[in-house]
C-alpha cells in the first residue's frame, strides 16, 4: 500500500512540474469503497490529467481530515453527524458514490447452500439470547436444513468501521432490545463474540472457527468465495444479497433528503436487501480555487454518469438513477 | 600526519584536543538531550490529548471495567489486565526456555554451531510482528483450539483459570505468541551476557573441582545475572508494547474474564483497532488515555526492575 502511494505521489510531484495546467487532488476516507475509487480516479487522470491521491485511512480518519483542511475531500461510509458538520470551516455536501451491503457469513460444518435469516434471529445472535444452531428463530426460517446443536460462536469486528456501523444501525432498527442495550455505531460494546481485526479478521476466525458466524462486506464475500446467507427483509421477503437488490433498497426510500444523509437499512422495498448502504463522497460547498473546483466538479458528474456503469464490475451496487440525477442537480452549487 | 604532529607544541596539542573534546560532549549531550525532550513530548501530547477524558473520569478511569463508545463510556481495567496478564504469561514460556537456551549455546554447544544457532535467532528477532501474528492464526490458533485448550479443560477444568468455550484465541495464545517474539531478544542479550564471563571464573571452578555443569549454573549464570535480567526486561518490554500479533489472536474483547483461554484484550490491541474510526472526541481522548496509560505502566515495571537489580546485586558476587 506504502508503495503504490508513493509511486503515486511520485507521478503527481513529476506531473506537477511537467505542466502547469495539470491538477491533482488529495482525498482521504473509507477504506470500504477504495478500490472502486482507485479504478474510478486511474481512468479519470486519463481521461482529463487531473490525478487524485485517495487515502484509505477509514471513515473517521477521512472526516478529521476534512475538518483539518488537510486534504480537498473526504469520504466516509457514515453520513457526517450535525456534531461533526458544525466543527467543519466550510459546509461539506454529501455526494452518494456506489452502494455497499453488509452479508451474514457462516461456517457450520454439514451445512452446505445458503441459510435464510430473520431480524430476530440475527439480532438474538448478537445479543446472545440465541446461542445454538438449532434455535427455533434459527431453524425456523430453514425448513429442510439440518442444524447442529452446537454453541455459536459469534464473530464482529474488532476496530471501528462503516460496516459496524451499517449492520449496528440495522439491528437497532429490528430489535428494540439491541437499540436500547448496543446502539448503532462504528465501534460498540459487543455483548458477545471475538472481535477480529479489518474484513479479513473476521472473515479469518469465520473460516476456521467451526460453528461460527459473522459479518462482512457483501463485495469482500464476493471476492472471496465465501457463503453468505439471505435474509428476510422488512417486506417478509428472503433476499439474496446481490448488486441488484441493493440498488434496489436505495431505490425504495420513498423520500430522499436533501443532503442524502440517510440510513436505508431496513429499506420498504419488497425485492431490497436489508442490510444495505450509501457510501459517501464529502466535498466542500466552497471551493476557492477554480481549477479545483473544476476538476472536482468534472469528477463528480463523470463518476455519476459514466462511473456508475464500472460499479457492478467490481460488485458495488450503481446508485438508483433517481439517486444520481438529484446529485446532478446538487453540484451546481458548489461554489 | 604522524610527523606533523610531533613538531607542533604540546601546549597547542593540549589546546587542540581540549577542544575536540568540548565540541564531542556538547554534540554528545545534544543527542542524549534530544531523547529525553522526545519522550517529554510524546508524555505531553498524551497528557493533552487525553483532557476530555481525564477531566471527566479521572482515576475511575483506571478502575471502571467499562468500554461503550456509543455511550461514551470508558475504563481501562480489562485492558491493563489483558496486557499485564498476556505479558507475563509470555515471560513464564520465554524466560526458561531463552535463558536455557542462551546457557547451550554460549557454555555447551560447539563453536561453529553456535554461532549458526545464534545467527538463526537473531533472524527471529528481525521477523516483522504481523508475520508471527498470521503464523499464529494458521497454525496455533487451530493447534490451541482443537488440541491445547480441550486438553487443558479436561485436566484442569475444576479451577476457574480453565473454563469457558475453546475459541482458539484468548489470553493464553497471546501469551505463547508474545512468549516467541520475545526470547530471541532474551536468547541473545543473555548469550552475550554470558559469552562475557571472563575466563578465569569458569577455569577457577573447574580447578576447584566443579564439574562443568557445576561451573556453568553455580558460577558463570551467577555472576552475569544482571544481563541477563537486562534481557528479561526488553523482553518484557516488546511484550507490553506488542501490537499487531496480540490482536491477532487475542480475540479482543473488552472484559475481564478469570480463565485463562477466554478471548481478551490489550491496551496497545484497543488502540490500533479503534484509532482510526474514533470519530467522536470522547472516544478518541480515551484510547489517547490508554497510549498514556500503557507509557505510565512501562515506566512503573522499568521501575520495578531497577529495584529489582539493585537489590539482588547487593549480595552475592555478581558485581561486574
Amino acid at each position: 500500500m506504502k508503495t503504490i502511494h508513493f509511486t503515486g505521489f511520485l507521478a503527481l510531484t513529476a506531473l506537477c512540474a511537467a505542466s502547469a495546467s495539470a491538477q491533482s487532488l488529495t482525498a482521504a476516507g473509507a477504506t470500504f469503497p477504495a478500490p472502486i475509487y482507485q479504478k474510478w480516479f486511474g481512468e479519470f487522470k486519463t481521461k482529463t490529467g487531473v490525478q487524485v491521491n485517495y487515502q484509505d485511512i477509514g471513515s473517521g480518519a477521512g472526516i478529521k481530515q476534512l475538518t483539518e483542511g488537510t486534504v480537498d475531500f473526504g469520504a466516509s461510509d457514515v453520513p457526517m453527524t450535525d456534531e461533526q458538520l458544525s466543527k467543519l470551516k466550510v459546509k461539506a455536501l454529501h455526494f452518494p458514490s456506489v452502494l455497499g451491503a453488509v452479508v451474514m457469513t457462516y461456517n457450520i460444518p454439514g451445512v452446505t447452500g445458503s441459510l435464510t435469516f430473520t431480524p430476530e434471529a440475527i439480532a438474538g445472535i448478537y445479543l446472545g439470547t440465541i446461542t445454538k444452531w438449532n434455535d427455533p428463530k434459527i431453524a425456523g426460517a430453514n425448513a429442510g436444513v439440518k442444524l447442529p446443536a452446537n454453541d455459536i460462536v459469534v464473530v464482529h469486528r474488532s476496530d471501528g468501521s462503516g460496516t459496524s456501523f451499517v449492520f449496528t444501525d440495522y439491528l437497532s432498527k429490528v430489535s428494540p432490545d439491541w437499540k436500547s442495550k448496543v446502539g448503532a455505531a462504528a465501534a460498540v460494546s459487543w455483548p458477545v463474540g471475538l472481535g477480529g481485526k479489518g474484513s479479513d479478521g473476521v472473515a479469518g476466525t469465520v473460516k476456521q472457527t467451526p460453528n461460527s458466524i459473522g459479518y462482512v462486506e457483501l463485495l469482500f464475500a464476493v471476492n472471496n468465495k465465501m457463503s453468505f446467507g439471505n435474509v428476510k427483509n422488512a417486506s417478509g421477503e428472503v433476499i439474496t444479497p446481490s448488486v441488484a437488490s441493493v440498488t434496489e433498497a436505495a431505490a425504495a426510500m420513498k423520500e430522499m433528503p436533501a443532503d442524502f444523509r440517510v440510513s436505508i437499512t431496513n429499506s420498504p422495498g419488497k425485492k431490497a436487501y436489508p442490510i444495505s448502504t450509501f457510501t459517501y463522497l464529502l466535498i466542500p460547498s466552497q471551493i476557492q480555487d477554480a481549477a479545483k473546483r473544476k476538476a472536482i466538479t468534472d469528477f463528480l458528474t463523470w463518476m455519476l454518469k459514466d462511473g456508475q456503469k464500472e460499479a457492478a464490475g467490481l460488485s458495488y451496487a450503481p446508485l438508483p438513477k433517481a439517486v444520481a440525477d438529484k446529485e446532478l442537480k446538487q453540484i451546481a452549487t458548489i461554489k | 600526519m604522524a610527523t606533523h604532529a610531533a613538531i607542533v607544541r604540546p601546549t597547542i596539542k593540549t589546546k587542540s584536543r581540549l577542544g575536540g573534546d568540548e565540541l564531542a560532549k556538547a554534540f554528545t549531550f545534544l543527542f542524549a538531550a534530544l531523547i529525553i525532550a522526545l519522550t517529554l513530548l510524546v508524555v505531553w501530547q498524551l497528557w493533552l490529548g487525553s483532557t476530555p477524558t481525564r477531566e471527566k473520569f479521572g482515576f475511575t478511569f483506571l478502575t471502571s471495567q467499562l468500554w461503550n463508545p456509543v455511550t461514551d463510556e470508558f475504563g481501562a481495567l480489562p485492558f491493563i489486565y489483558g496486557t499485564v496478564l498476556t505479558s507475563l504469561l509470555a515471560l513464564l514460556i520465554s524466560v526458561p526456555l531463552g535463558v536455557g537456551a542462551a546457557i547451550y549455546l554460549s557454555e555447551l554447544a560447539l563453536p561453529k554451531l553456535s554461532n549458526s544457532l545464534t545467527f538463526l535467532v537473531e533472524l527471529l528477532a528481525a521477523v516483522p510482528s504481523v508475520i508471527f501474528g498470521l503464523l499464529a492464526i494458521f497454525t496455533l490458533v487451530p493447534l490451541m483450539r482443537d488440541y491445547v485448550q480441550p486438553g487443558l479443560k479436561q485436566a484442569f477444568g475444576f479451577s476457574p483459570l480453565f473454563t469457558g468455550p475453546a475459541f482458539g484465541v484468548g489470553y493464553l495464545t497471546a501469551g505463547i505468541i508474545l512468549a516467541v517474539m520475545t526470547f530471541p531478544f532474551i536468547i541473545s542479550v543473555s548469550r552475550e551476557a554470558l559469552m562475557a564471563v571472563p575466563r578465569e571464573q569458569r577455569e577457577a571452578a573447574l580447578a576447584l573441582g566443579a564439574t562443568k555443569w557445576e561451573s556453568t549454573w553455580q558460577i558463570v549464570v551467577p555472576f552475569a545475572r544482571l544481563g541477563i535480567m537486562g534481557s528479561v526486561f526488553l523482553g518484557l518490554a516488546r511484550a507490553l508494547g506488542e501490537t499487531m500479533a496480540v490482536t491477532m489472536v487475542i480475540g479482543n474483547d473488552p472484559k475481564i474474564h478469570a480463565s485463562l483461554i477466554s478471548p481478551g484484550y490489550t491496551i496497545a490491541a484497543v488502540v490500533a483497532n479503534e484509532f482510526t474510526e474514533a470519530s467522536g472526541q470522547m472516544h478518541a481522548s480515551a484510547l489517547v488515555e490508554l497510549g498514556l496509560v500503557l507509557f505510565a505502566l512501562t515506566m512503573v515495571i522499568n521501575g520495578l526492575a531497577q529495584v529489582m537489580i539493585v537489590l539482588t546485586t547487593g549480595k552475592g558476587s555478581a558485581k561486574a
